[in-house]
């Protein structure tokens, strides 16, 4: 048996295979590098933002025989961005390109009437304004802010108020590094950009509230018992939960994956790529931070209570005497309500028990 | 395996999963077959995948103002065109500058793209003129006038609220009658009691309504234009050409010829003093029903100036003799109707006739979203071909059918025998998705966008989410010694929580972004919400009775390794003795499963 072997075996048992919270200082550290990566990326690259958001120019061909992906293909050739190429009822091809002022648009229309083979002076070149882009661009926010305000008071409402916290936390992150890759890969940010980043609203959620769901059933009762510690408990959710998440995680994550490569590799860059590469960075990002930060974040929060400071108290006080009578802390009589499933799989185990203990 | 505990059980189709799944089924068959039935077969596509119509409009001063096509100007009228065609629930039309002086609109193909076609570029410029002189023609020269003269003195044919030209209209149903009734804010009763045409329906028969030709009484205006009197003899509002030209492009302050919109085979054509109130005096319109009549009608407000000038208006109007004490609402250059005012009136007006809900809401629409700062012409009406082209959507639903391919072999790997319930699942999911949408096409006007295909494929891979937390709480039962069927039981109510939970946070954001913005987003925050709640009903009433009725079988109940359900694999401890504080109230059997 290989050690993944050994390790999906252990994981399928619901056993603590990894101290997440013992080490999220760690992971801590690694989204603020990638979070301040991404801001620093916006700051000096910033976005490159599509037709739609800061108008571009549009060109009318006479008719021709040209396809609309050969011109399409000739306009990102001329004009570096993307282009958007519909036929008209008489045969005439619309061009849209985006982010090019007029300088530009002359020397591209020189290009197209080469290529298409016809006098310069019968393409007409005409600048586009930003438009409704601007107006989905705020609406977005708007929504954006609402469902923020919304979620916190909900979350507040059926967990409690840090889980909500931490949750927001965990989605601004997710969301400001999904911005930050594009400024660094230079997609386009179009309208398809914006309604994937909303997407991930939901879906960053939903891996956060499944582990809060499992650490509130954990933690209920948790100042009943002297075994574990807040964070030892969320802990055990965590990894009680870890074959729940990568599984809803990689369940999502295929067929964007699919979008992404094979869609986007197929057709190159398109409306495509531009929801898909932000639904997979988000859905990713997401993933990562309902493990990595959320839950940790609620176990500092929560850390951090009078009731959970002493419950640390008698703990450590319980394992220093257990310590020094020799015995082993890993076999606990067993404590059902504060503990269930996840901890059960370790009974009588070798598993390397991770109580947390720093 | 253990006889089923009564009472045992929480409510929720646990009871008789039988019965539930078939209800389920009969549901789902009766919405395909409904879908097959109304025709709808595929989901109405968005402008980006099936193209649509684009409208060039290019922007025309008024006579010395030319300095009005300005980037100011240009952006209002953006963004109230924009207003304008999402007010008719097309969704995602698109509307932009291009170049100094037109504004394209994109309008996807579809049920409303006529109509919009004509709100577009209406520049709802709402003039109140008071008339000087009136005279009624007959559209048809073969009908001839009724020549019975109308009892009262006041009614007066009236016009289409709609405006659009000759060439319109499949079945007459924008052709209303507006007589606006003015009513004093006081007391809200109507003053000038407009006649109501009988029906809608355009026959060319002369009616009551009209005035008789030999009541004419060409009063040459006071200030005596001889040029305006020539223009007046001259026009012929019976030509379509004529009475499209006649009010157009003509200064607020000057005296104009024009005509009304041609109502039941007679149109009348006037000469109307200055503008006295315009459109943007006033503060709102919408359609209503009124009280008294049940007929629709567009409710005008004015604004506190407004109201002044409409007072002075209606004032000195009162006093006059016919046609002199008529004011004609002037849209676009068309008079939409023009009643006589027999008392003076302040904040509100109404405009009534026999509008239909349609054309009534079209007239409020355009009159609340303002009158276009400059005027606009519709230079070329076009149809286009996809934005993105046929190829972006094919590989789209390739990429997407791969992608579910992947997940369905990964189910199957991870989940072996519990894969025969998670696919169908995802199955009716994905049918359920498709007819649905199909289904709302022509219910609503939802047009799928590459934005929504793509939600709608990563949705089917979320809806898999949800038994994914039900499997692997199933999972933690039997970790815990369970054997299958009370492990299925205990485990429900806990996932169900989660699911729930979980759901509505996608569906909060769904929700508020379908509330909050416009256009492509909302048509996408649409699918979302739309898929989040399939997925809450398939979970509910497909895979929890599957999985229910399937533990009642040998392979899963007795957790065969295949099953998904090897407690071996799963690392289950032998039942424990409960100690009294097991809190959780149902405390499975302790049978041992036997191995297979």
């Amino acid at each position: 048996m290989s050690k993944r072997d050994r390790l999906s075996a252990r994981l399928n048992r619901g056993e603590v295979v990894y101290d997440f919270i013992g080490n999220r200082k760690i992971w801590y550290g690694i989204s603020i590098l990638i979070t301040i990566t991404a801001i620093v990326a916006l700051a000096v690259r910033g976005l490159n933002m599509g037709i739609e958001f800061q108008g571009g120019a549009v060109f009318t061909t006479p008719k021709t025989e040209v396809s609309v992906s050969q011109a399409q293909e000739f306009a990102e050739e001329a004009s570096g961005h993307d282009a958007i190429v519909q036929q008209l009822g008489d045969g005439k091809l619309r061009i849209q390109v985006g982010g090019i002022d007029t300088e530009k648009s002359d020397q591209i229309r020189t290009e197209l009437a080469e290529e298409l083979g016809v006098t310069e002076s019968t393409i007409a070149a005409e600048l586009v304004g930003p438009s409704w882009g601007e107006q989905i661009a705020t609406k977005a926010w708007t929504g954006l802010g609402v469902f923020m305000i919304l979620v916190v008071l909900y979350l507040a409402i059926a967990f409690e108020w840090r889980m909500a916290i931490a949750a927001l936390v965990a989605l601004i992150h997710d969301l400001t590094i999904t911005v930050g890759i594009y400024s660094l890969v230079g997609f386009e940010v179009t309208v398809g950009t914006v309604i994937g980043l909303l997407t991930i609203l939901g879906y960053s959620l939903y891996d956060t509230v499944v582990v809060f769901d499992s650490l509130k059933e954990q933690t209920k009762d948790a100042t009943k018992q002297t075994r574990y510690t807040y964070g030892d408990l969320a802990n055990i959710s965590i990894n009680s939960t870890l074959i729940r998440s990568i599984n809803t995680t990689v369940v999502a994550l295929l067929p964007v994956a699919g979008l992404l490569f094979i869609g986007g590799g197929v057709l190159g860059a398109g409306m495509l790529n531009d929801i898909s590469l932000s639904l997979f960075v988000g859905l990713a990002a997401g993933a990562y931070s309902s493990i990595f930060i959320a839950t940790p974040l609620v176990a500092d929060l929560k850390e951090r209570e009078p009731a959970m400071k002493a419950l640390r108290k008698r703990v450590l006080a319980k394992r220093a005497s257990a310590a020094a009578k020799g015995e082993s802390v890993d076999e606990p009589e067993s404590h059902e309500d504060a503990v269930p499933a996840a901890v059960v799989g370790q009974r009588g185990r070798r598993g390397r028990s991770t109580d947390g203990r720093r | 395996m253990a006889a089923p505990k009564k009472g045992r059980r929480p409510a929720g189709g646990q009871g008789r999963p039988g019965r539930v799944l078939v209800l389920f089924l009969i549901a789902m068959v009766a919405l395909t077959g409904g879908m097959f039935w109304s025709g709808h077969t595929t989901p109405r596509l968005g402008i980006d995948l099936a193209g649509g119509t684009t409208i060039t409009l290019k922007a025309t001063a008024e006579p010395g103002k030319e300095s009005a096509v300005n980037e100011t100007n240009m952006n209002t009228a953006v963004s109230i065109i924009e207003r304008r065609v999402n007010g008719l629930g097309v969704s995602e039309a698109e509307v932009q500058t291009q170049g100094r002086e037109n504004i394209v609109v994109n309008i996807p193909r579809g049920t409303n793209e006529e109509q919009a076609k004509e709100q577009v570029g209406k520049t709802a410029q709402l003039y109140f003129r008071p008339v000087l002189t009136a005279q009624t023609q007959a559209m048809d020269p073969k009908a001839t006038p009724s020549a019975s003269p109308s009892g009262s003195p006041s009614p007066k044919p009236s016009a289409s609220a709609s405006g659009a030209t000759a060439d319109k209209g499949k079945d007459g149903k924008d052709k209303s009658t507006a007589t606006p009734k003015a009513s004093a804010t006081t007391q809200g009763r109507p003053v000038s009691e407009a006649l109501k045409a009988p029906s809608p329906t355009p026959t060319p028969s002369g009616s009551a309504s009209k005035k008789p030709k030999a009541s004419e009484s060409p009063k040459p205006p006071a200030n005596g234009e001889a040029a305006l009197q020539q223009k007046f003899a001259a026009l012929d509002c019976t030509d379509p050409k004529q009475r499209a030209a006649a009010g157009k492009a003509t200064k607020a302050e000057e005296p104009i010829v024009a005509c009304s919109t041609p109502e039941k085979g007679f149109v009348e054509k006037y000469v109307l003093g200055p503008a006295e109130v315009d459109g943007r005096d006033v503060k709102e319109a919408g359609a209503a029903i009124d009280q008294n009549s049940g007929q629709w009608i567009v409710n005008m407000t004015f604004t506190d100036a407004g109201s002044k000038k409409f007072q002075t208006i209606t004032g000195r109007l009162s006093q006059q003799q016919d046609p002199m004490n008529r004011f004609a609402i002037v849209l676009d250059g068309e008079v939409t109707s023009a009643p006589s005012v027999r008392q003076t009136l302040s904040a509100n007006a109404q405009i009534s006739g026999s509008f239909d809900q349609q054309s009534a809401q079209d007239l409020g629409n355009i009159l609340s979203y303002g009158a276009l700062p400059l005027a606009f012409d519709t230079q070329s009406v076009d149809t286009v071909t996809a934005a993105l082209g046929g190829e972006q959507l094919q590989a789209g639903l390739i990429a997407g059918a791969i992608g579910l391919a992947l997940v369905v072999l990964y189910l199957i790997v991870y989940y072996r025998g519990l894969s025969l319930i998670a696919l169908p699942s995802l199955l009716a999911s994905a049918i359920l998705t498709y007819v649905i949408m199909s289904l709302l096409g022509p219910a609503i006007g939802f047009a799928l966008n590459l934005p929504a295909v793509c939600g709608a494929i990563v949705a089917i891979g979320i809806t898999a989410d949800s038994f994914i937390v039900y499997f692997e709480r199933i999972r933690d039962e039997v970790r815990e010694g369970r054997t299958l069927r009370p492990a299925v039981e205990r485990a429900w109510p806990r996932a169900r929580r989660t699911i729930l939970v979980s759901d509505f946070v996608s569906f909060l954001a769904a929700a508020v972004l379908f509330v909050v913005t416009v256009g492509k987003v909302q048509g996408f925050a649409f699918t979302l919400g739309l898929t989040t709640l399939l997925d809450v009903v398939v979970v509910f009433f497909f895979t929890k009775p599957l999985m229910t009725l399937l533990a009642r079988t040998k392979f899963y109940g007795d957790g065969h390794p295949w099953s998904g359900l090897d407690p071996k694999r799963l690392g289950a401890k032998p039942p424990l003795r409960r100690t009294r504080r097991a809190a959780s109230s149902a405390a499975g059997p302790v049978d041992h499963p036997k191995e297979a």
